[in-house]
């Protein structure tokens, strides 16, 4: 019975991710109690220098530090289970419904990046692989290289300014419109942010998709195929690209899983109100539980992303599903 | 001997009116949106801002921070200044429509005065013994000995009067005052909306409604200024206000309260004795950190920065830097060889922080004196900050309006922040206590001169500069007034065509 539980790959998938969420909470709880300050002095500044020994006190009983740190960890992981994310007294408001807010927009943001990356990256890896180290190999290698090594908020702030300043064009000095209120102006607020992003990502997945076009178009059953007078057309998109799916789908899930946390630059230069502005915010101000539980959320996205991930090459590569 | 203050009516706190047309909504670009809405606790500058335009306090600021008459038109000071005795506006009212008259005055400072309420402003009540509300128009202030800030203390918005019929807990989401402005809606962490408050006691304000639009990046505020999208911000640095140069701005710039200082820890090692901490004074030019740190956006400084009580910045041991003084002080204090010393400075909370604390390590090493300097995260900074944890502080501290309350708390042997000014003298104590006593403002003046000269003669601190807020608008706003605390109480004012 425990054998079969052990090896039964679902079960072992759950239980890892559980651990791993675990060990993130853990992680993320004692780093943020390891930077100095707290609460009471990111609100006061050095006014909290004016505090007395009672004042002080009433503070922590407010905010939940007077109690050991052991205590204030169950509490936090003991409400998550209820469903109750704690709350953030800066904004008035439950993270839980902060979250629900956020998680979307963040995840509409990695979506159309990712979407703009595969649209730049497949056809640019392809290309290069057509004829390594020809001049079109050369112009896919340069995008990949400045796509990798331009730095998202140089990109960001030039992309904002030239088109602000000489255009007039700012959507994004706009109030954040949500995709269900005003679906045209979100689109509009969503284009650059998109853009860089999507640009930065665009370089591993030109890497990926070279690299393994490359190395199918070397295995035996491409030589068969084109013996057999496969029309190369067919031959490239049927059997090579289906073939080098495996690695980009992994690459594209890891990007994306990235993206969830990682779009913390691009959502404070453009404004955009997601997830990893609200992760941000809450470091500045020291919200604990804020902080912990969107984290979490974030893991967990992660995790969930994962899984996907490997359940695409379950469809896409039938040797996986053998296994 | 009594003094009576009265004002005639709103147009006190008004400058001359401006021709705009009224109506119209304002776009204010923010960083950040405010992290409270309870005045009694707000020390952000963003949340300061917005509540100052919902919430009234009894004494307001004009434009050069001169006290007159807010939700008091007149006050009084009898039985040796123990007694303030305030005569209150009738028939305002708090946006929600009840009504505001000595109850509430009461209850809000009895509030503010409670230590469970851990309001920011409760030490400036520090003398006040009781508070009375004989009749709804009046109220009366028992003190346990004269002080003249009072008044001047009275008028920020942390003394803000709530209804009595309010709680905490209510008005954490919905503000209720009696300001210019009422608060419409908000969502956290990307805007704010305020609307005219009809009911005002005051001149009405001109727009319908001001937006506080959270962007968080100040460079992304400017280009939301160029295509159009915000009319108006604040920014600090000054190289965010040269990029906001353009024919369709005006850049006003006005000098902070706030200043910029070597904080000396007069407690400890080498620095107990004054020669140590002259040599310092001598061996600094304030001028060249402004200009290494700041591009020279600002004005060297001396203690007091409040515009009606200016210290003159010259007046002080060393105007200038003079390192053969500097060396003098230094053998005096039988430290020829020269003394090392630390000094601690945040790392993020204001961008000159690091390059002050390098330009003073490089230019007191010519008079051998050793820097070490300890950046700090501004989280780790504040805590040994607020623990006198330092030999030195490289400090951007907060200015008030009224010399007293700015330094009163710091260099009175009994003030709460005493231990991290780390000096204080009976001279002090007695000067701060005489400045206290007197309501003629000439003779004030003359006190904090001689507080600010005592502070200078035993370089208690090296005093920089102070920067300049850059207030940004398009062409279209007009009628607002920086203010040299950065209020935007002037919004009132402000027109949009």
């Amino acid at each position: 019975m425990f054998q079969t539980l052990v090896h039964n790959p679902v079960l072992r998938r759950v239980g890892g991710a559980a651990g791993t969420l675990l060990g993130v909470a853990i992680f993320v709880f004692i780093m943020l109690r390891a930077i100095p300050g707290d609460q009471i002095t990111a609100g006061l500044g050095t006014e909290a220098a004016a505090l007395t020994p009672s004042q002080q006190a009433a503070l922590e009983r407010y905010y939940g530090l007077d109690q050991p740190l052991i205590v204030q960890f169950f509490s936090w992981l003991g409400n998550l289970f209820t469903g109750n994310l704690g709350f953030s007294s800066r904004s008035q408001q439950s993270v839980l419904d902060l979250t629900v807010r956020s998680l979307p927009v963040t995840f509409e943001l990695a979506v159309l990046a990712i979407i703009l990356a595969l649209i730049i990256g497949v056809p640019l890896g392809m290309l290069g692989a057509s004829r390594p180290d020809s001049p079109r190999d050369a112009v896919s290698q340069a995008v990949s290289l400045a796509g990798l090594s331009v730095p998202a908020f140089l990109l960001a702030t030039t992309l904002l300014s030239v088109f602000a300043a000489s255009y007039g064009f700012n959507p994004n000095g706009r109030g954040f419109a949500a995709l269900t209120a005003d679906p045209l102006l979100n689109l509009q607020q969503m284009l650059l942010p998109s853009i860089v992003l999507g640009f930065g990502i665009a370089a591993p997945i030109i890497r990926t998709t070279r690299t393994a076009v490359l190395e199918i178009r070397s295995n035996d059953f491409i030589r068969t195929a084109r013996a057999k007078g496969v029309p190369e057309r067919r031959l490239q998109f049927r059997h090579v690209l289906r073939n080098s799916l495996v690695p980009i789908t992994t690459m594209t899930g890891l990007q994306f899983g990235y993206l969830l946390g990682g779009a913390v630059v691009v959502e404070q230069i453009f404004s955009i109100p997601g997830i990893g502005r609200q992760v941000l915010l809450g470091i500045q101000q020291k919200e604990y539980a804020l902080v912990q539980s969107t984290v979490l959320v974030i893991a967990l996205s992660f995790v969930i992303v994962n899984l996907l991930t490997d359940l695409l090459y379950r469809v896409i590569d039938p040797r996986v599903r053998a296994s | 001997m009594s003094v009576t203050i009265t004002g005639c009516g709103a147009q006190s706190a008004q400058p001359a009116a401006t021709a705009g047309k009224a109506g119209g909504n304002l776009v204010v670009g923010i960083t950040t949106d405010p992290d409270t809405l309870l005045p009694w606790k707000a020390t952000q500058f963003q949340a300061v801002s917005v509540l100052q335009n919902i919430y009234g306090t009894l004494t307001e600021f004009d434009k050069d921070l001169a006290v007159v008459p807010g939700l008091a038109k007149s006050w009084e000071a009898s039985d040796g200044g123990k007694t303030l005795t305030f005569k209150l506006r009738e028939g305002v009212k708090f946006s929600d429509g009840s009504a505001f008259d000595s109850k509430d005055v009461k209850f809000s400072l009895d509030k503010i005065k409670a230590e469970a309420t851990g309001a920011v402003a409760r030490t400036s009540l520090a003398a006040v013994t009781a508070v009375e509300a004989p009749d709804p128009a009046t109220v009366v202030l028992r003190l346990s000995a004269p002080d003249a800030a009072l008044p001047s203390n009275l008028a920020v918005v942390n003394m803000a009067i709530l209804s009595s019929d309010d709680t905490e807990q209510s008005l954490m989401k919905t503000p209720n005052g009696t300001g210019p402005f009422a608060l419409k809606e908000r969502v956290a962490s990307q805007s704010l909306k305020l609307a005219r408050n009809d009911s005002y006691w005051g001149d009405k304000a001109k727009l319908d409604t001001v937006e506080m639009r959270v962007i968080p990046d100040e460079n992304s505020i400017v280009s939301a200024m160029q295509s159009g999208n915000v009319n108006f911000a604040v920014f600090n640095s000054p190289l965010v206000a040269k990029t906001a140069a353009g024919p369709n701005m005006s850049v006003a710039k006005t000098p902070q309260l706030s200043y910029h200082a070597l904080q000396l820890n007069a407690q400890r090692g080498d620095l107990k004795d004054v020669n140590v901490r002259l040599a310092i004074q001598c061996a600094v030019d304030r001028q060249q950190v402004l200009d290494t740190a700041a591009l020279g956006e600002g004005e060297v400084t001396g203690p007091v920065t409040s515009p009606a009580f200016k210290s003159n910045a010259d007046d002080r041991p060393c105007p200038k830097r003079d390192l053969s003084k500097a060396a003098d002080y230094l053998s005096k204090a039988g430290k020829k060889d020269g003394v090392t010393l630390s000094t601690i400075v945040s790392q993020g909370e204001y961008a000159t922080s690091v390059d002050e604390a390098q330009n003073l390590k490089s230019q007191l090493a010519e008079a051998k004196i050793t820097l070490n300097v300890e950046v700090l995260e501004s989280g780790a900074f504040v805590t040994r900050w607020k623990a006198g944890d330092f030999d030195a502080a490289v400090a951007l501290n907060g200015g008030r309006p009224d010399p007293d309350g700015m330094y009163g708390r710091y260099f009175t042997s009994t003030g709460n922040l005493n231990k991290v000014a780390g000096y204080s003298s009976p001279a002090l104590d007695a000067l701060f206590a005489e400045g206290k006593a007197s309501t003629d403002p000439q003779k004030r003046k003359d006190i904090y001169a001689k507080v600010s000269k005592e502070l200078e003669n035993n370089a208690a601190w090296v005093w920089l500069f102070t920067s300049f807020t850059y207030t940004t608008t398009t062409s279209s706003v007009q009628g607002f007034v920086p203010m040299a605390n950065g209020s935007l109480q002037y919004l009132r004012t402000t027109t949009i065509n």
